[in-house]
């Protein structure tokens, strides 16, 4: 199989978040509070450390292991971006998770979080369904 | 095997989870993001001939295989190796979360809110049904999540996923501070 080896990125991604306690709902609220320093020490170390690989990876011009020419993403400004953004924050400060999250607190042991996952599901498809009258 | 049980630092927390971006480009070119899944999963489960479900998501399916893996990581770290010391988190947050009236702080998630019997309540609805559906339905709309937007689109230094990094935080703290005391209190 050959896409096995992203479950095994999967998996030490999963293993950072959950013992980093970025699924912590202790620790969102904590953030959102500005009561920690712990949360943004997160972001501020994993985004450059993201920014300089991908710098490195684009000057050395580097192929994948598939053999393609690796680039950036570009994600253009639309109009879903802000009030797409706010009502996910909305939903982060209630469930304590982002989409990552969501699949490690099952795998934490908090089933019940299962619903929120699924609801998560949900709000996708009903987004599906009303994307064609939505502003984007 | 203690720091399997230890919780970690940010600074070792953060450059592993820094790190996946460049070990998704070199194996296959692949632009980390989770919520996409989540369309995926639509996608393969219930299209019901919506535009936005119908394409192939097989195609693209690998990133099913990196949140599987995002399962078991989270069942090897929270499950299999549970930290048994409560959360050190600030005596400020403490303070906050104990005048709200939530009492067991262990884990990483509050029991007494999440779990079986409040999801029939008004509060447990709101924080687990309407949460979940409002991250799903965000995500999508904002086209990216604290991962594809937050690490991977600030990394490939994207003004479009500052401004929608900038959206979550202002749309978490404006929740947290003035609508989950509310919700909390029902």
């Amino acid at each position: 199989m050959k896409n096995l080896k992203y479950t095994l990125v999967g998996i030490v991604f999963g293993l950072a978040l959950t013992k980093g306690e970025a699924i912590s709902w202790f620790r969102i609220q904590e953030m959102f509070h500005f009561q920690s320093f712990h949360m943004y020490g997160i972001f501020m170390t994993a985004v450059p450390v993201g920014a300089l690989s991908l710098w490195i990876i684009r000057k050395l011009q580097l192929h994948s292991a598939d053999g393609q020419l690796i680039d950036a993403p570009v994600k253009p400004y639309h109009r879903g971006i802000i009030p797409g953004g706010l009502i996910f924050g909305f939903g982060w400060a209630f469930t304590g998770a982002c989409p990552g999250p969501l699949y490690a607190q099952v795998g934490a042991g908090y089933l019940v979080t299962i619903v929120t996952f699924v609801s998560a599901l949900a709000g996708t498809w009903v987004y599906a369904r009303l994307q064609p009258y939505l502003p984007s | 095997m203690d720091f399997l049980y230890r919780p970690w630092p940010w600074y070792v927390a953060g450059p592993i989870i820094g790190l996946s971006v460049p070990a998704l480009l070199l194996m296959g070119n692949k632009k980390l993001g989770v919520s996409s899944t989540l369309r995926q999963i639509c996608a393969a489960c219930y299209p019901a001939k919506i535009p936005f479900l119908n394409y192939d998501w097989k195609k693209d399916s690998w990133n099913l295989f990196l949140v599987a893996g995002i399962l078991i990581g989270g069942f090897i770290g929270g499950t299999l190796f549970a930290n048994p010391e409560p959360t050190r988190l600030s005596p400020a947050t403490v303070d906050l979360l104990h005048r709200q009236g939530i009492e067991n702080l262990n884990g990483l998630m509050p029991v007494e809110l999440f779990n079986w019997q409040t999801l029939l309540s008004v509060k447990g609805f709101l924080l687990m049904v309407a949460g979940g559906f409002m991250v799903g339905f965000g995500t999508r709309y904002a086209r990216g999540c604290t991962s594809g937007h937050g690490i991977m689109g600030l990394a490939a230094l994207q003004w479009s996923s500052l401004l929608a990094t900038m959206s979550f935080f202002l749309g978490g703290i404006l929740f947290s501070y003035f609508v989950l005391p509310y919700v909390l209190a029902l």
